[in-house]
């Protein structure tokens, strides 16, 4: 590729990359957190409110993510809920991650042992401080590797926006090859930096995951 | 609101591009399984090269998005001068990503078999062939169809990909629908049941299967 291609591109690329990472970074956040709702209802609500949750899941997990979108974003307007493609985007990737945190905090719930918990209720904490003291910070710590690991997973999801035109960085890959028609060599440029990326976002998070552990691991 | 009518009416088409959807998934897991039984044979083999560059297969294909892989193989096959039909492309780059993912599933697999099993095998005086042929792998295999099932299930929902290429499964044909009806919250909700009854139905096998196996 030409030098002047990247010069005249560089720009809209650089704003591209950020708009991924934006997208990833918020709907990873926000899934987690939709996530750890789910999780916690399902372990706590009557049993409609679970068999509602548990549909839920079923669906999200069932379809794919493209659809999602479709139906959100053209789908979305003919109820009134119109919005433009990246708060779309961002709302898609939360609806579709919130399942998959959901299920990987409901096995770390599970992992902790269930002596901990009654003997919090036996000295008398209160059910929301056995939740916020022991069910959380036992359960966050054996969650951890399936959330970097689902993290992970997401980022690779991001490129799927493109198609609902949120411009993120595949989306001004496309419209960088359309005008200049360098569609493999791009393409395959996009391919690599994906690949860094990736490889590089799993070292830092296995590092991260093993430094907080060790922490954890430490003091309790 | 929401038009019941356009609904139903959008199942009969949908149902119909079903067909490629379980196509490419099908033709997809069977190339990901021939593919990823290569792949995971040089990462187990006694060669540093043949090892290293299965990690780096499987790296790669895990690493990059499949919309990423399936752009560069559609654009880079006319550059090289192959003509294939779309149709072919869709199942190779599916195929090729499922193998990153199953020759993982078939390491996970053999690695959980004790290793007794395959030195009493040898002890007894099989040959190595034989070791594999019939004591590994059949047990393996036993052990990852689950895991096997629920990667179909993964390349069902990674097929809606493919309609940017042009093949007109079940997302594809909703798009075509939703364009001609004006009504693409129908149309979409009614894709996504027909991809849920689809994944349901795989899901329900898989715990069939499973429960034999465990039996």
């Amino acid at each position: 590729m030409e030098w002047s291609v990247l010069q005249q591109y560089g720009p809209s690329l650089l704003k591209g990359f950020g708009n991924t990472i934006l997208c990833w970074a918020l709907g990873t956040v926000f899934g987690m957190a939709l996530g750890l709702v789910i999780a916690l209802i399902q372990r706590y609500a009557p049993r409609w409110v679970r068999w509602i949750v548990q549909a839920y899941i079923e669906v999200i997990r069932g379809t794919p993510f493209l659809v999602q979108l479709f139906v959100l974003y053209y789908g979305g307007p003919l109820v009134g809920l119109r919005l433009d493609a990246l708060p779309a985007g961002l709302l898609g990737l939360t609806i579709y991650g919130s399942p998959y945190f959901a299920e990987i905090f409901r096995s770390g719930f599970r992992a902790v042992p269930h002596g901990q918990i009654e003997a919090a209720r036996g000295i008398g904490m209160s059910e929301a401080d056995v939740v916020r003291r022991i069910l959380l910070p036992l359960g966050l710590v054996s969650s951890l590797p399936a959330l970097v690991n689902f993290s992970i997973i997401l980022t690779k999801e991001t490129v799927i926006l493109s198609i609902i035109t949120v411009p993120e960085l595949l989306y001004q890959v496309q419209r960088m090859s359309a005008e200049t028609f360098r569609y493999v060599e791009a393409n395959l440029v996009l391919a690599l930096f994906f690949w860094g990326l990736v490889e590089t976002i799993s070292r830092v998070g296995l590092r991260l995951e093993a430094r907080i552990t060790k922490h954890l691991i430490e003091r309790t | 609101m929401f038009s019941l009518a356009v609904f139903f009416q959008s199942f009969g088409p949908l149902f119909w591009a079903a067909r490629y959807t379980l196509l490419i998934s099908v033709l997809g897991i069977g190339l990901g399984i021939v593919i990823g039984t290569l792949i995971c044979a040089a990462r187990l083999s006694p060669y540093p090269q043949l090892r290293s560059f299965a990690g780096i297969w499987v790296s790669f294909l895990r690493g990059v998005p499949l919309l990423v892989q399936l752009l560069v193989f559609y654009y880079a096959l006319p550059v090289i001068g192959l003509d294939v039909p779309a149709m072919v492309a869709a199942v190779v780059v599916v195929g090729i990503c499922a193998s990153a993912y199953i020759s993982e599933i078939w390491r996970g697999a053999i690695a959980a078999l004790p290793k007794g099993q395959a030195e009493a095998a040898d002890a007894i005086g099989m040959t190595p062939v034989d070791v594999w042929t019939r004591v590994i792998l059949p047990q393996a295999v036993a052990l990852s169809l689950p895991a096997l099932i629920n990667e179909l299930i993964l390349l069902v929902k990674a097929s809606s990909l493919v309609s940017v290429v042009g093949i007109l499964e079940i997302t594809r044909a909703s798009q075509a629908q939703a364009a001609t009806t004006f009504r693409p919250l129908e149309v979409y909700i009614a894709a996504a049941c027909i991809y849920l009854l689809i994944n349901l139905c795989l899901a329900a096998l898989g715990r069939y299967i499973e429960h034999r196996t465990n039996v």
